[in-house]
């Protein structure tokens, strides 16, 4: 049987990502329905992120599907030295599909290697969180009205910022202009930079982040400058102020930029930004429902003539 | 005049000769090849002059052939390492050292947080470059150098 599982953004191609975010597009339009009646989808959480697995257990329990599984491994065996394997063994014979999250890098792709049901990779350590890219892209699309020829600002902590690593793969298929603006500590690794040549993807670098900067944005991707990833705490105090957003920047924005933070947001985006109409951090979690409720019916092997046809749609 | 060459180890009818094995990774290449488990009879030399590399390992195992991908396990260890493959005292092929495209269960991961330093399985690498000798876990997708891993 062939593995729907889904480890990393990626592995999927152009068409899969376009045909994910119209099924998503069909959630939003109706996201109660009863197409999982009687599916259970467990939620394996070895490492808490309530953001993540709330959004995820609304997207499954909004179709109608009952949801098993933990939010903190203390409470289960694997704190008695179960091995990955063994649970994930064990909660195949109850579950359709799993969704989890785990500290271990390479954990999700070894879960889908010996699980008989599809694996979910809702994060694993520093690696990989494909369901975050979905609704980065969904966003986009959404907002832009096509992923194509987009100018897309990267902001913050662009060497640890895992979500930034995989929304520039995914983007590889689209042609985009990219612009890293970090400072020199935490700027765009080498291995991305490499990676975007290989790709033909157009990448600038900033260390000043102000209104002239990013007056060409379509998407302004803000990230958290957290204090522990500095060495010279020095460095830090120096640019802790320089990557906040304030509304005061957005003078010469482009009519159609729309901001954009994976959250939490600690002091990265000004609260005078949030009434702003071209925030849009919040309605970006939102999408995360209709992007998780495409995956996981995607990997249910649901197909779009099935979402489209559904008759269990609620109203 | 043909030259008097003084031979170090006794010659083999039919077997495989590895030869050229740095003297340091001598052993390493042994428990690697599983020699302790053949029951044919191996001469293992030590600490052998050689030109090229000063001090050298020299392996012989009567009646024994071995798999390429056996063979690429070295590759780790001993890259430089040559292999005749002998039939009737003569030598009828040579064999060199090639980087796999793949690894399974040979080397450690160098990442901590990743899940085959973590859970009784196999790890896996994809040789990405074989000339900067670079390869990528198959699991926690770090790249990393062939010459620094350590073996399981």
């Amino acid at each position: 049987m062939e593995n729907k599982s889904l480890v990393s953004i990626a592995e999927l191609s152009k068409e899969k990502i376009l045909y994910l975010l119209e099924m998503a597009r069909l959630f939003e339009e109706n996201p109660n329905r009863k197409i999982l009646d009687g599916k259970v989808v467990a939620t394996l959480f070895f490492e808490p992120s309530t953001r993540t697995r709330l959004s995820f257990e609304t997207a499954a329990n909004r179709l109608g599907a009952r949801v098993i599984g933990f939010t903190d491994p203390k409470v289960t065996s694997s704190s008695k030295g179960e091995t990955l394997k063994d649970t994930i063994m064990m909660v195949s014979n109850y579950a359709d599909i799993i969704v989890m999250r785990h500290f271990l890098e390479g954990a999700a792709r070894y879960a889908s290697e010996v699980a008989p049901v599809p694996i979910i990779n809702a994060g694993d350590g520093a690696n990989q969180h494909p369901s975050q890219t979905m609704l980065d892209l969904y966003s986009i699309y959404k907002t832009q009205g096509t992923l194509e020829n987009l100018n897309i600002y990267l902001v913050g902590d662009l060497k640890y910022g895992r979500t930034v690593h995989s929304l520039l793969m995914a983007m590889r298929h689209f042609n985009p202009t990219f612009h890293f603006i970090a400072p020199e500590e935490l700027k765009m690794p080498e291995e991305y930079k490499i990676y975007c040549r290989q790709h033909n993807i157009h990448y600038v670098e900033h260390t000043d982040f102000n209104e002239e900067v990013i007056a060409g944005a379509d998407i302004l991707y803000m990230t958290r400058v957290q204090r522990e990833r500095f060495t010279d705490l020095m460095e830090y105090e120096r640019v802790k102020d320089v990557y906040i957003l304030k509304n005061s920047m957005l003078a010469s924005a482009r009519p159609n930029l729309r901001i954009l933070h994976p959250l939490p947001r600690v002091n990265e985006i000004a609260y005078d930004v949030d009434n702003c109409d071209k925030a849009y951090y919040f309605q970006q979690a939102h999408n995360g429902l209709f992007a998780r409720q495409a995956l996981i019916c995607d990997c249910l092997g649901i197909t779009m003539d099935e979402v489209k046809n559904d008759k269990t749609i609620l109203v | 005049m043909i030259e008097k060459k003084e031979l170090q180890v006794a010659a083999l009818e039919n077997g495989t000769v590895i030869d050229h094995i740095p003297a340091e990774k001598l052993f390493t290449v042994v428990s690697l090849l599983g020699v302790s488990e053949m029951d044919t009879p191996i001469t293992i030399g030590f600490n052998l002059g050689s030109k090229k590399l000063g001090k050298k390992g020299i392996i012989k195992v009567a009646d024994r052939f071995f798999t390429d991908e056996e063979i690429s396990r070295l590759s780790v260890v001993a890259p430089n390492v040559k292999l005749n493959i002998i039939r009737n005292y003569q030598v009828v092929e040579k064999k060199q050292v090639n980087v796999p495209d793949e690894m399974r269960g040979i080397v450690k991961c160098a990442n901590p947080k990743c899940i085959t330093n973590n859970e009784p399985m196999d790890t896996l690498f994809h040789v990405v470059d074989k000339q900067e000798g670079k390869m990528r876990c198959h699991y926690c997708e770090k790249e990393q150098s062939i010459e620094h891993a350590k073996l399981v």
